[in-house]
Formats: C-alpha cells, structure tokens, sequence
C-alpha cells in the first residue's frame, strides 16, 4: 500500500532516449511480485501433468552422475582428484545443470513470452530473471541431495566452504548473464534456437564438468579461466572437497562473469526500445 | 484541473517490409557487415526514407485529470499504435510523452492468461501484470471471483473453459483495477451482447469515479456516450475536438470518400461513360436529414446518390448492397420508377441526386457495404463501378426491438424483415382430447 503511493507521485517519462547503462532498480523493485508470480508459474508449468512432479529435480542429476561415473570414470578411466567419483561428478554437475537450465530457459523467454510483451508493460528483464525460479528451485533441491551423498560418503567439507556463498552469487551472475545475452539475441535472431543447444553442450565440455579441473595442461590453465564456468565449476569442486580453489583463476573467472552480465544488460536495454515490434 | 499525460512532438517509425524484415538471421547481419562494410552510413541517408512508415508523426496532446478521452479513425491510422506507446509497450522514434500516475492497460481480454493455469493461478498472473500487487489481488480476489460467476470453475485450468468463460474472467480482473489512467481497446468491446452492455456499464461507473480514460473504439456510439473529448487520428496525425459531436462529425466525413472517388475514376480504364457522369459523393441519411452511419434495425434511412452529368445521356445511377464479408444481398435500382418513360428518360447536364429508401425491418444488425454504379440505358458493357464507397452499420436497441422479448442472443441471417404472419388455433383443446 505504502509503495503504491510513492508511485503514484511518480512521473513516467516515455522517450527514446534511454542510457544504456540503467537498469531502474526502483521499478524492478516494485514489480518483484510480478518476478514471483512469473517464477512461480514456471515452476507450476514445468510440473503440472507429470507423474513424478518435483522428483524430476533429484532424478536429472541423479541419473546424469550414474552416466558419469560410469562412462568417464570406470570406462574412460578419468582420474577424480583421489575423490569418490560420484560425489566428483555430483558437485560439477549441479553447478553446471543451474547453468545450462538458466541459459536455455531464459534464451527461449522472450520469445515464449511474446503474447505478454506486446500487450502489456513490465520491466523486460523480468521475463529472462524468472527462469531462475524454476532453476533454482532445482538448484536448492540437488544440493540437499548432495548433502546427503556427502554423509554417505562420510566426507566432511574444510573451512573453504565459506567461498560458497562467492561462487553461488558468481554462478548466479554468470548464469543470468549468459542467458540474458542470448535471449535478446534470440528475440533479433532467431538463429539462436539452433546455437543455444549446441553452444551449452560445447561448453560442458569446456568446462571441468566430467574431468578434473588439474587435467587441464598448465600453460592453458589461465586461458581456461577465461571461460568462467571454469573458476566456478572448479571452486565449487574444491569448497565442497577441502581444498582452496586458486585465487587467481577465480578471479579471472568472476571477472569475466561480471563484464558478460553488464555486457548483458547494455545489450538488453539497447533492445528494449525494439523488442515489442520485433517480437 | 491537473495534467495527467503530455505527449510533444511524437512520433513512432516503423520498418517496412513486414515478418521478413522485422527480425534478421544473423547471417544477413554477419553478410551485411563483410559485404557492405560501410552500408550503416549510407542506409541513414538512402534507405531509411524509403522503407520506413511513420503511424504517429508530430502529435501533441494534454490530457487532464478526469477526461475520458475517445481516440477514433480509420483502420491503420495509428489508433493502436498510439495506444502503445501510452501504455509503454513500444518506444517512440521521437518526442516524449508524460504520465503522471499509475497506468493499467487493457488491450486485451485475458491478459497474460496462461492455459495450462487454472482460474485462480490466472487471476494472480494477469493481476499482477497489469500492475496489481499481490497483497491487492489477493484482497480482492473473492470480488473478482463473484463478479466472474465462475466459483465452481475457479481450480480448472482455463484451457477447458468455454471461451465465454475466458472472457468474463478477464473482464472480471479487468473491472477490478483502480489505476489513475486506464487505457481501453476497443477489444473490451467484443463478445456477446451482454458482455458488452456490462463492459460499458463497468466503464460508466469508473468514468464517473473521476479517473481519466483513453479508449479506442470504432463504434460511435460507444464514443459519444462516454467521451468527452475525441481524438481524430488520420495518417498519423492527430486532431483534438473537444466537442465530441464535432469529433465524429469529423470522423464520419472521412468515409465520404470524395477524394477516394475521384481517385477510383482516375485509375481506372477510361471508360467511355467517365466523360458522361462523375459521382460526387453518396452518404446515409436518417430520418430528420442527417448524415449518419448507424442505424436502428427499426428505423427506415435513405441512401443518398449525388451525382454530376456532364453530357446529355441516358445514365441510371444503381447500388450494390453487400454484407461485411462481401456477399452481394440486392442491388437497388432507379429503373422500376423510371420504367414508363425510359425512351424519354434523358438527363440534362447538371447535378442530380438519387434517393434510396432502405425500410426499417429489412436488414439485420451487422456493417453493410455499399458500391455505386452507372449504366447508361442499353448500353450494358459500359458502367462506372465504383466498389465500397459507403459503409453502414446496423443497431437494434435490445430492449425495444420487436423480435425480442426474451432473447438476448445474437439472432442469424442478412435479413430480419418483419414478415406478416397469421397464428391461430385450428382445433382446440376439447376436440383433440375427443379424438
């Protein structure tokens, strides 16, 4: 009630002319129950009319470490940092399942949500943010799993889990970005349907998602880290088994992260002007 | 009284060329930049002009608090487009506009109606779009439920509701939205008759609540009911009248057609007949002489024919009435009245005016359409045709029309004569049980 009011007061300037660095945090603000509901429509979308409801979120990753383990460590013999192969794979995998969900659900948002971006007026970005509901929910619910995995395993994290918070909001950031990016690009070409598959699974294997970070030969490791799901998958790695992740390539990595989230947003208020006549 | 929107200098470009050219494969984009390096440069002098459409061009307007305006024009004159830009769904080319207050927007019945969602998922998703909190739609939600009539049906995802049921629940959200400035399209105003007389009753109740309305429509009558102020939007440009009389006065001339009339001549083959007779202008006309473009389904009007003979001939003026989708009805002729005389029938040159009659009782509710046409007497290969050059619409006050009592649907056919009838009883009751 109260915030209603201020808005009220509010002058709504309509021109062409905005800057391509703003995103009004304010406005943002006073939709976020529009954020939730998107969010939470996502999330009853994706479940409804589907036997195992919420489970599917424990059995994607469930069955995606099995593969794992058995292709990549028992077939392909890759070595797992003297750690249970399993929990190796686990810990890579539901940092890089947020990821890849993020990207391809938010890289098909806008266009899926066409019909509500021309006939009515919300902050844009929204649409692409609220994926993460729905990813994130399923990030949540693997990593009670993991949680479990780790007490069967009897394995106790050291004091380097106190990055995590770090490397969630650099996933979070990385993840958004990423999909921001291509979902304006999708909605101005449509091309982008066919790249996004096929980028995701080129960069799984670019990232330390079924191998070890350490394979990577020495003098690559710091070009690796340019690709930033390198620093974060491998950080996540590291927090959860005890050890601490290389301060350098981290940084690099969230580095990169952060400039493909603001390139992201520079790019999506440039679109902003067009997006409802190109939709 | 307070300004509450102030638009300057607007205007909104579009590009030409339709789906093709609104969004770009990347490898255009890719070929483009290798092939024409330089061609970003050059398209803002060449290109641009050619390929570019303006809807909206130089508008100013002020709209104070508490005027309902009614934005009217011809179809692609900029009406939504207009529409848009206030309710921020695009971005104008140039210019600004100003709004001081919160806006809701209702282009559509059922905004952001997911089907897979049921009726109270919906009514939170569309609230909250259309700018609701959730702590307001949640306050409000039994209202909106109750105004629906839809409680028995409010956990079945809306996919298996009827679409009457579809509409009434988004109107319902709709007429719950207490927003300084509400923004309607005229699609508020399809469905049934009932639908519709609680649409305008609901836009009469929130006019009278002194908040500012700007609402598109075609229908006139809609428009001068409830507007005070008229937008007249043509080619882009707009014209502010506020007397709303003077705006659909102004509105009604542009289906006069005189310049399109002229211009039909001149493109077409120069047919012999074109150097005999020239049409001025046709019009409807009610029955206190006054041009109109509805009617009452009872009500008898006339169909004006002003015509110019340029040489002394033969020539009969003829009209073509045709449905909304084209369908031919009747054509209507001069001839059974000039019959007798026709060996004699010649026209002089000057003006003349043919009159048609179109009873009351004859045609059913509905947008009819009318050409004009000249023949000159046995001459049949040779006529000047000159296809929609009037349009009508038909209207039938529900509560006085005879073929209702109570029926409120909408009733089929081209035709609704009032044909004589005789019902009596052939037998009665006695005789049957004897039988």
């Amino acid at each position: 009630m109260k915030e209603q009011r201020i808005i009220k007061q509010q002058v709504i300037e309509i021109n062409n002319d905005a800057s391509i660095f703003s995103i009004n945090i304010y406005e943002l603000w006073s939709y976020r129950d529009l954020f939730l509901t998107l969010a939470w429509k996502d999330i009853c979308l994706r479940y409804k009319q589907t036997l195992f409801g919420v489970a599917w979120a424990v059995i994607q990753p469930t069955i995606a470490m099995i593969i794992f383990t058995v292709v990549f460590s028992k077939m392909a013999k890759i070595p797992t940092d003297n750690v249970p192969a399993p929990l190796f794979f686990y810990s890579g995998l539901i940092a890089w399942t947020f990821f890849s969900q993020t990207v391809s659900g938010a890289s098909q948002s806008l266009i899926e949500g066409s019909r509500l971006i021309t006939k009515v007026y919300f902050p844009r970005i929204i649409i692409p943010l609220s994926v993460t509901g729905y990813t994130f929910l399923n990030f949540i619910i693997s990593s009670i799993l993991q949680v479990v995995l780790f007490i069967v395993y009897g394995i106790w994290p050291s004091e380097s889990v106190i990055l995590l918070p770090i490397l969630y909001i650099l996933l979070f950031i990385t993840s958004v970005g990423v999909g921001t990016l291509l979902a304006g690009l999708n909605a101005k070409y449509r091309d982008f349907c066919y790249v996004v598959p096929f980028l995701l699974q080129i960069w799984m294997f670019a990232s330390p998602v079924a191998y070890s970070a350490n394979l990577i030969p020495c003098e690559w490791q710091l070009y690796a880290c340019l690709n930033p799901m390198v620093g974060i998958i491998d950080g996540f790695r590291c927090c959860l088994l005890g050890e601490w992740p290389d301060t350098l390539h981290l940084i690099i990595s969230g580095v990169i992260g952060f400039i493909i989230f603001l390139l992201s947003i520079i790019y999506f208020n440039k679109l902003d002007n067009e997006l409802a006549d190109i939709l | 009284m307070t300004r509450i929107i102030t638009a300057e200098n607007l205007g909104k470009r579009y590009i030409l060329g339709g789906q093709d050219k609104a969004y770009q494969t990347i490898r255009e984009t890719i070929s483009n930049i290798i092939l024409h390096p330089f061609s970003k440069l050059k398209q803002n002098h060449s290109k641009t002009q050619k390929e570019h459409y303006w809807a909206l061009r130089n508008v100013d307007f002020r709209i104070e608090e508490g005027d309902i305006v009614g934005v009217i024009g011809r179809n692609g004159a900029g009406k939504s487009t207009l529409l848009k830009l206030l309710s921020r769904i695009t971005k104008p080319t140039e210019g600004n506009i100003k709004i001081y207050g919160r806006v809701a927007s209702l282009l559509e019945v059922g905004t952001g109606f997911h089907p897979e969602l049921t009726g109270r998922e919906n009514i939170f998703l569309s609230g909250n779009l259309l700018g609701m909190t959730r702590v307001e739609v949640k306050n409000k939600f039994d209202e909106i439920v109750e105004f629906s009539g839809l409680e028995r049906f409010i956990e079945t995802p809306v996919k298996h509701y009827s679409s009457g049921m579809y509409v009434r629940l988004g109107f319902a959200i709709a007429a719950h939205l207490e927003p300084e400035i509400l923004l309607i399209d005229e699609v508020l105003a399809v469905g049934d008759l009932q639908f519709q007389k609680k649409c305008l009753g609901k836009m009469e109740t929130v006019s009278k609540s002194g908040r500012t309305i700007v609402f598109v429509s075609h229908s006139m009558t809609h428009i001068e009911s409830f507007c005070k102020i008229a937008f007249l939007l043509e080619n882009g440009s707009l014209t502010r009248f506020d007397n709303i009389n003077e705006g659909v006065q102004a509105y009604y001339r542009l289906f006069r057609k005189d310049n399109k009339t002229q211009q039909g001549f001149a493109n077409s083959k120069p047919p012999h007949l074109s150097s005999v007779v020239k049409l001025i202008r046709i019009s409807a006309i009610n029955k206190h002489g006054n041009q109109s473009l509805e009617f009452d389904q009872t009500e008898t009007f006339f169909i004006e024919l002003d015509y110019q003979v340029l040489s002394r001939s033969q020539v009969i003026p003829h009209l073509m009435i045709r449905s909304d989708d084209g369908s031919i009805l009747f054509p209507a002729t001069v001839i059974p009245q000039i019959k007798d005389c026709i060996d004699n029938y010649f026209l002089n040159p000057g003006k003349y005016r043919a009159v048609c009659t179109i009873p009351g009782n004859l045609l059913n509710t509905g947008t009819y359409r009318v050409d004009s046409f000249f023949r000159c007497y046995k001459i049949l290969e040779d006529e000047i045709y000159e296809p929609s050059c009037l349009e009508f619409s038909i209207t039938e006050d529900m509560t006085t029309n005879p073929f209702r009592i109570d029926f409120g649907g909408a009733i089929v056919g081209y035709f609704r004569p009032a044909l004589n009838w005789t019902n009596n009883a052939i037998s009665d009751y006695s005789e049957d049980k004897c039988r």
